[in-house]
């Protein structure tokens, strides 16, 4: 229940929201700060070094290393999201019918790989495939999957695939099964009703689900980095070339962050342009085909290979660091870790810090971002604007993490009075913005405009309008978008990275952990992990409570 | 007091006009109904009294005072949309007094009137429900107290009774009068229905693609339609072709197609003018075989159909024009089908209009 308490700061902003100045204040600064902090710093970062791009060209070497990292980083991104599509769909429709209590828990084991810090996911996967004395390679005596491609695709499956199963599963929850149901009394067969009918409709949630997953693989390092062996992606070469300092890097590390970026951004503008226009075959049917398909047998075989393809390439793997977890406390690490001793103090410092960033950077996203929030779904500057700050606002996810990090580090350079606490924060920043705005301007837009103006005519000031009826109706839109820019910032490495020198987040830790051999034991990288997994676990268990209070 | 004036108020999608060049006045304590088909600015037209949309042109004043710059929070009017609008996450009691709470008034006097407004509408044993828990009916009294309970005095109605059966909506429909007219309020009711506007209202207005076409009380409208399409909308109307043959002091003749004389009691018309006769189907009197009088017509029926109370008579005329004759079922002799008749109609009852340029039929649609 909403009451009107005399609190003054209430009052106050009640006031104050009647001046149409004061809101366009308001308005005007949370475009600002989008603009100022968020898009621009990633984008003339580059262009600034824009005279450097020159030199690649005269270092053939480099020029093809870094032709073919890109070319990978694409292929890669292209393949992920296709098995991704390919292997959630199943998944989603199994959760979104669900018919017994354990689907729940099923719902929210899908939901793991999606809020694990993708370095801890990486190490766990790495364990599980390719280390020699454990994992499944044990048991052939040699690594089944060495680090290189085949190690990455692997993991980029693993860290998308949730992110897809939850568009599709949230999707199919929002559509109406009697166009499902319409279809099947008029005598389509299952598989044809799906076809001809679900598909179509939901069709721009597949095609944003598509754009999720290549936009998380395109962008993710710290866990590529990991698996990447001497192989080279995009963001695994840009880190590379940042270490190593070899002669000429800033030359190819401009060039390989603006293809990225360029490219990044013109793949999704096709996608957002083209996908609507994109048809699904509906017109021919198989009847006997799709009949057959859609048998008891087939309908369960299909189910159970989903079930597999969860629990051996998805699950298990992920949580395959428990294995040396365990190790760890039953040998004392575990004490060394709680007296943080040795490595251990590093370690918690970055804890501290990476939590510490991640709560500052939620908490002011959601004070900026919900005002851009209602400027795109209420369209308050009117139709296109509005439509271009939606597109907009996605560009620091579309694009590949340590290149908008490598474009940031070069745009603040020149403010050297910013210290690096302040690049982490700009960086972390930028890279969780667009998930707060664009699933809480979705929310908005969902609360019908009747309730905003039947509030209004009696009586209620904009502010109040937001308070007691826009706030309450998308609070847990508010509360999960808050929880998934946390858990973003919390495992964050590609432009971490790319920023800072001295200060280190978690997850860039545990990448140095794990490729500098001798830095820490496989024991403690997987402590260091299990911590991260656990205080993620608590996270998950809030966020579902509160979906959950939804229903 | 809330009288509500509009001076040449236009409102503009866009290439679209919603509303065009309304000029408007609604009387203090007046139920007062706008009408027209679906899309004619009827919710536009409420929407800017409300301030919820700003007119594109125009001037709009209640209490006699300009409201251009005033936002709908300060109007002080009482809003019931066509859905509801009920906050869905307050229940009954908080949504009543949602009005009283963010307009701060003290809590007992909140309380006070949230008690008698759902005395009124006699939801009292319902005041923790939420709106999902309602009926249709429920819900609108609902929105009906809520609106009132914010202290309004003039009350914007957008097809409150849209969404209810017919027999609720008829109950429904003098009860909402019955309450504007004790409570001494100012009512705008938009409805697409013309028999429930006619039934509640004290003036009518008629709409058509974003103008009003004429305003009046019910029997005006009814006896005394001023537009071609106000003759059809509110009730029913037959009509012929014809030109204007003679002009006398007090009646004209007007011939119609295949030489048919008639006659109408209109002074205006100039000879050879091309107009339409109107006849309401209800004053359309049908006798069997051939006989002569004023305004007679001979003619052949073609379809009868049985309305419930009433009988509907196609009848084709013999210069091939058609009909409809709307008789009491109980009352008189049915006719049978195939039937020679003679229709007529009295020359006091008999409408002219100056014959549409655009074409009857183009006048006459709903779009
Ligand atoms: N926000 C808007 N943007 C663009 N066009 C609009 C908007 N609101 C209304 N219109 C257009 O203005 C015209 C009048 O609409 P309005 O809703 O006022 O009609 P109405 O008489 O209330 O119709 P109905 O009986 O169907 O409710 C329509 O052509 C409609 O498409
Ligand atoms: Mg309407």
């Amino acid at each position: 229940m909403i009451t009107v308490k005399d609190w003054g700061l209430v009052r106050f902003l009640e006031v104050l929201s009647s001046k149409r100045s004061i809101r366009g204040l308001i308005y005007a600064c949370a475009v600002t700060f989008f603009f100022a902090l968020i898009l621009f710093p990633p984008i003339l970062g580059i262009l600034l070094k824009w005279n450097l791009i020159g030199q690649i060209f005269e270092n053939p070497a480099l020029m093809s290393r870094a032709t073919s990292a890109i070319y990978a980083s694409f292929a890669i991104a292209l393949f992920v999201s296709i098995i991704d599509i390919i292997a959630g769909l199943p998944m989603a429709w199994f959760i979104w019918r669900r018919k017994s209590k354990w689907l729940d828990a099923l719902d929210t084991l899908a939901d793991i790989p999606f809020i694990v810090p993708t370095v801890a996911l990486g190490f766990s996967i790495g364990l599980f495939w390719s280390d020699e004395t454990q994992g499944i390679s044990s048991l052939f005596g040699a690594s089944l999957v060495s680090p290189g491609w085949l190690l990455i695709i692997l993991v980029h499956f693993v860290f998308s695939y949730p992110a897809v199963v939850r568009v599709m599963v949230g999707a199919l929850f929002d559509y109406e099964r009697t166009y499902e149901e319409a279809s099947k009394t008029l005598g389509a067969a299952p598989v044809t009703a799906d076809r001809t009918v679900t598909f179509p409709i939901l069709k721009l949630s597949f095609i944003a689900a598509f754009t999720l997953a290549f936009a998380r693989s395109i962008s993710e390092t710290g866990a590529t980095v990991i698996a990447a062996g001497t192989f080279e992606n995009g963001p695994v070469l840009l880190n590379n070339l940042r270490t190593s300092q070899e002669l000429g890097y800033e030359s190819a590390l401009v060039f390989v962050s603006f293809i990225l970026i360029a490219v990044s951004c013109i793949i999704y503008a096709t996608i957002r342009i083209l996908g609507p226009k994109l048809k699904i075959p509906v017109r021919k049917v198989w009847p006997v085909a799709e009949r057959k398909l859609s048998s008891h047998g087939l309908t369960n075989l299909r189910n159970i290979s989903t079930l597999l393809v969860f629990f051996v390439l998805i699950l298990i793997p992920s949580l395959f660091v428990a294995l040396p977890t365990v190790n760890a406390v039953l040998n004392g690490t575990l004490n060394q870790a709680l007296s943080s001793t040795g490595i251990w103090q590093g370690y918690w410092q970055s804890i501290s810090l990476s939590y510490g960033i991640a709560f500052v950077a939620t908490l002011l996203n959601t004070i900026v971002g919900l005002p851009m929030a209602v400027l795109i779904a209420r369209k308050r500057l009117g139709g296109l604007p509005s439509t271009v700050l939606d597109v907009l606002v996605n560009i620091p996810m579309i694009v590949p993490s340590i290149a908008l990090g490598v474009s940031l580090s070069i745009f603040w350079s020149n403010f050297p009075f910013v210290p690096e606490i302040g690049l982490l924060l700009f960086a972390h920043l930028a890279i969780t913005y667009p998930y707060f705005v664009r699933s809480m301007s979705a929310a908005i837009e969902r609360v019908d405009m009747d309730l905003e103006e039947a509030s209004k005519t009696l009586g209620a000031k904009p502010f109040t309008v937001f308070r007691t009826i826009i706030l309450p109706l998308t609070k847990y839109s508010l509360f999960a978008g808050a929880i998934m820019m946390f858990t973003r910032s919390v495992g964050e490495t590609g432009a971490t990275v790319a920023v800072v020198s001295k200060l280190k987040t978690v997850p860039v830790l545990l990448v140095e952990w794990i490729k500098q051999t001798g830095l820490a034991t496989p024991m403690e990288i997987g402590l260091g992990c299990g911590f991260l997994i656990i205080l993620s676990f608590i996270i998950l268990l809030i966020l579902r409570g509160t979906v959950r209070g939804r229903h | 007091m809330p009288e509500v004036r509009l001076e040449n108020v236009t409102k503009k999608y866009g290439k679209i006009v919603a509303v065009e060049n309304v000029s408007l006045q609604v009387h203090d304590k007046e139920y007062f109904s706008l009408i027209g088909p679906s899309g004619c600015g009827k919710t536009t037209l409420l929407r800017l009294i409300a301030g919820l949309v700003q007119p594109s042109e125009g001037k709009i004043f209640i209490k006699n005072k300009l409201v251009t710059n005033i936002p709908p929070e300060n109007r002080e009017i009482g809003f019931v949309f066509q859905t509801y609008a009920l906050f869905p996450h307050m229940d009954v009691w908080n949504n009543v007094t949602y009005g009283p709470r963010v307009k701060a008034w003290d809590k007992e006097k909140s309380n006070r009137i949230g008690d008698e407004m759902l005395e009124m509408v006699l939801l009292r044993d319902r005041l923790n429900a939420y709106p999902r828990e309602l009926s249709g009916g429920m819900m609108q009294r609902v929105a009906l107290a809520r609106a009132l309970a914010a202290g309004a005095k003039l009350l914007l109605l957008d097809e409150p009774l849209g969404a209810l059966d017919a027999k609720i909506r008829f109950e429904l429909r003098y009860d909402v009068r019955k309450l504007v007219k004790d409570l001494g309020l100012t009512a705008i009711h938009v409805t697409h229905d013309q028999s429930e506007a006619m039934a509640i209202s004290d003036r009518i207005a008629v709409m058509k693609k974003g103008r009003i076409l004429q305003v009046g009380t019910p029997q005006e409208l009814y006896m005394k339609p001023q537009h071609i399409f106000v003759a059809n909308f509110i009730g029913e109307s037959n009509f012929l072709e014809g030109y204007v043959s003679k002009v006398a002091q007090k009646e004209i003749t007007i011939e119609l197609r295949g030489g048919i004389l008639v006659q109408a009691l209109d002074h205006k018309r100039k000879r050879e003018e091309k107009v339409a006769v109107a006849v309401r189907p209800e004053i359309l009197m049908i006798e069997k075989g051939k006989k002569r009088k004023e305004n007679s017509i001979f003619g052949k029926i073609e379809k009868r159909r049985f309305e419930g109370t009433s009988i509907r008579y196609e009848i084709r005329l013999e210069n091939g024009d058609l009909m409809v004759s709307v008789r009491p079922a109980l009352i008189e002799k049915w006719l049978d089908v195939q039937e020679k008749v003679t229709v007529s109609f009295p020359i006091e009852r008999t409408l002219i209009f100056t014959y549409p340029k655009k074409g009857l039929k183009e006048e006459l649609a709903l779009e």
